[in-house]
């Protein structure tokens, strides 16, 4: 390993890199859309009853899914259930607002898959249509939640680290996690996984994983700075992030290891719902790595050299 | 830099402390009686796991009045109710789906930890109670005698005390306040009786002596502590502005919905992910790696044992995706605290200092990075919980403030396992990580470079 790489260097590129992926994010957000989960915008929720026995087989919910593909032309989430008051059984089918449902692909609906399972005695039970008002002052709240956090931490980094200059390390230090919360929405949308309140807890995940990997970082720098106060502040960082380079990589490794686990146990297990959870997680832990090496801090150099070239 | 050397034997102390705490946490502590399971210590077994992972059941609700009397407003303000009720409840994951123009909720939440046999139609009838408390003038509940209702009652805290047992001590906003002092007044002189009465059912009606002023009053007669916080949970979640009615023929239970084998796959996934996280660390910080994997067993083991009610006061909680996130969080909080102390004991090895001189100063020097690291996640776990959470919070209120009451369980299950989990690695990746390091640094045989990340042939 390189003891003295400049980790300051590279930032136009890394910046261009995020950029690109971003530019690539909206291209494919724009032309296939972006899936919003029912709990965010609204949308229906139709319910079957049904029976199975010895001699008549269970329904599978991965044909359900798509019947409703076909007859909707549009995704869907499927989940059996059972009555408790007897042995009748539930199939859940739950469709986002847009995809227009009408009382007569409703009613396609029902004879298709009654044409699909003769002999299961499927019948609608119920359908409903749900509101999204939830969503708009859910997101008001998360959105001022996120920013009571980035004003705290602001204070916080600004008196803890007032020798080097907290407040401009901390505001660089949001720059990265904006960077690292919008690479894994690019990845959901990549992926073309929907947003959901999993993903909310994986957006949440990043923003303390990232945040603490800069911080780590700024530590370091504070300490170099006491040791050498006559060097240069471009110098000090990059002697602080080659010292630090060997924790950011195997905190990051051992953490992305384990979500890949779980990816892979999920796989193995075809639960295919949880990628929502993992996948975005994964892209936003490596993000977080790199945004805080090559983003928070370089950009911070750029800053305070700024600043203490307008004092003179 | 030392001031003493350590002791042997503390390695073995931390060590077993953990392993205890550890194996409480995961099998708890119980005993059968014939067919009765006594739970002194709560286990793993008896996390309640969310919908997605478990599975649960689903209820739907009607409001019990005229639809053409229902507005919008009155299902937004049920839904919200809903709400609390859940969260209060510690059931942090239930999917609620408000149907405007059926006047209908759909309310579906997760099985109960060890309840094979929970009776769901008892717990879907408590969640559409009222709950509308009144206090009337009379010895009976009568609506024409009304002096408040209960949403004028901004806290109700359970109490205990030496005169009346347990009871329900009540704060009134100013407008009750006032017309409570009016009321006491008025019916002082006549030694009458003011009936709290509860959905129209009298829970006491206490005489009136004197005129009671400053806006606090108690409702007597409860017959325990868990009566009366039951009461005060329903006060403090508010009153529905209609009864609900729930059909209990359409009352069914609900598959994973993440899928069958969830709870197994997330168990093997966990085990397997932590496995190699030990053997990751292990590999590169060799005896601190198995000190470090020792303390994040301790950790991982303080969390669980946080969420399924191990700790007295600390009801349990339901595990959900986002709170496993938030597990996943603090675990990699604390590999990483781990991960800097050994960086740092390593360097200071490399750099030709003693092995008891490069722990001490690779704990000292770690430490104000950690501490900053820790600090900053636990405000964006504070928050959450706030932002999130049921009133308990101060910053709870601010948020309700701005924005109108909008509780998401899920986010404030992620909120608390998290807080759980940092402050865990403060007391294990901290604390007793340095404790058992400077232990087994004792003994002479784990004295070899080797293992304190130098060359082999030293």
């Amino acid at each position: 390993m390189n003891k003295n790489f400049d980790f300051n260097k590279p930032l136009k590129w890394v910046l261009i890199v995020y950029a690109a992926l971003a530019l690539v994010g909206i291209i494919i957000g724009v032309i296939f859309g972006v899936k919003l989960d029912t709990n965010f915008k609204g949308g229906t929720v139709i319910t079957y009853d049904y029976t199975y026995s010895d001699k008549v087989a269970d329904i599978n919910a991965d044909d359900v899914k798509a019947v409703v593909t076909e007859v909707f032309g549009a995704e869907s989430t499927v989940s059996k259930g059972s009555s408790i008051a007897g042995n009748t059984y539930t199939v859940t089918v739950t469709l986002a607002k847009n995809e227009a449902v009408t009382t007569e692909n409703q009613e396609a609906l029902s004879k298709k898959l009654q044409e699909k399972y003769p002999d299961n005695d499927i019948s609608l039970y119920s359908s409903t249509s749900v509101n999204a008002t939830l969503a708009g002052s859910f997101f008001l709240k998360a959105l001022a939640a996120v920013l009571v956090v980035a004003a705290l931490v602001v204070v916080y980094v600004g008196v803890r680290f007032r020798k080097i200059g907290g407040v401009t390390a901390a505001l660089t230090a949001l720059v990265a996690l904006v960077l690292d919360v919008v690479i894994s929405f690019i990845a959901c949308v990549i992926f073309r996984l929907q947003i959901d309140m999993n993903y909310i807890a994986v957006v949440l995940t990043i923003f303390g994983y990232s945040l603490n990997d800069t911080i780590v970082i700024y530590d370091s720098v504070r300490e170099n700075k006491k040791y050498n106060p006559d060097m240069k502040l471009y110098d000090v960082v990059n002697l602080s992030l080659n010292s630090v380079l060997a924790r950011n990589i195997v905190t990051t490794t051992t953490t992305v290891v384990a979500v890949v686990t779980i990816i892979v146990v999920a796989e193995i297990f075809g639960l295919t719902s949880l990628r929502t959870f993992a996948i975005p997680m994964v892209f936003g832990l490596v993000s977080g790595c790199i945004s805080s090496l090559f983003v928070s801090t370089p950009l911070w150099v750029i800053w305070k050299n700024k600043l203490s070239a307008k004092k003179k | 830099m030392r001031n003493k050397k350590a002791r042997k034997s503390t390695f073995f102390i931390v060590l077993a402390l953990i392993l205890l705490l550890t194996y409480t946490a995961f099998f708890g502590i119980e005993n059968w009686h014939g067919d009765t399971r006594n739970v002194y210590i709560k286990g793993a077994e008896d996390i309640r796991w969310g919908i997605d992972i478990r599975g649960g059941v689903e209820a739907v609700f009607t409001p019990d009045i005229a639809k053409s009397e229902i507005t919008d407003e009155d299902m937004d303000a049920a839904q919200a109710i809903i709400d609390t009720r859940m969260v209060s409840q510690n059931i942090t994951d239930y999917e609620i789906y408000t149907d405007k123009e059926n006047h209908q909720i759909v309310v579906r939440f997760p099985w109960e930890a060890d309840d094979t046999d929970m009776d769901p139609a008892a717990a879907v009838a408590a969640l559409g109670e009222t709950a509308e408390l009144t206090f009337c003038k009379g010895a009976s509940y009568s609506e024409d005698a009304v002096i408040f209702k209960g949403d004028h009652v901004t806290k109700a805290t359970p109490a205990y005390d030496e005169q009346n047992g347990y009871i329900v001590a009540l704060e009134l906003d100013s407008t009750a306040a006032d017309l409570f002092s009016n009321a006491t007044k008025e019916l002082a002189s006549s030694k009458g009786q003011i009936a709290i009465s509860m959905d129209g059912n009298v829970i006491t009606a206490p005489t009136v002596n004197e005129q009671i002023t400053g806006g606090q009053a108690i409702i007597t007669g409860m017959a325990d502590a868990d009566e009366a916080q039951e009461l005060a949970d329903k006060i403090n979640a508010g009153s529905l502005p209609f009864a609900l009615s729930v059909d209990n023929s359409k009352l069914s239970i609900v598959s994973p919905s993440l899928g069958e084998n969830a709870l197994k796959a997330m168990l093997i996934a966990g085990a397997i992910a932590f496995g190699i996280i030990c053997i990751l660390m292990i590999v590169r910080y060799r005896l601190n790696g198995v000190i470090a994997s020792i303390a994040l067993l301790g950790q991982l083991a303080g969390s669980i044992a946080a969420i399924s009610g191990f700790f007295p006061g600390l009801n349990s909680f339901t595990l959900t995706i986002p709170g496993i996130a938030g597990i996943i969080l603090s675990i990699g909080v604390g590999v990483d605290c781990n991960v800097i102390a050994a960086e740092r004991i390593r360097q200071e090895f490399k750099n030709g200092k003693t092995i008891d001189g490069s722990i001490d100063a690779g704990f000292k020097n770690s430490l104000s990075a950690i501490i900053d690291g820790n600090v900053t996640i636990l405000i964006v776990a504070f928050v959450l919980m706030g932002a999130f959470g049921t009133d308990g919070f101060i910053i709870y209120k601010l948020f309700s403030l701005i924005f109108g009451a909008s509780i998401a369980g899920s986010i404030y299950s992620f909120g608390f396992t998290l807080l759980i989990g940092v402050i865990f690695n403060l007391i294990m990746g901290v604390v007793s990580s340095k404790l058992m390091l400077r232990s087994v640094s004792q003994f002479k045989c784990l004295r070899k470079p080797w293992l304190y990340g130098g060359s082999k042939d030293e």
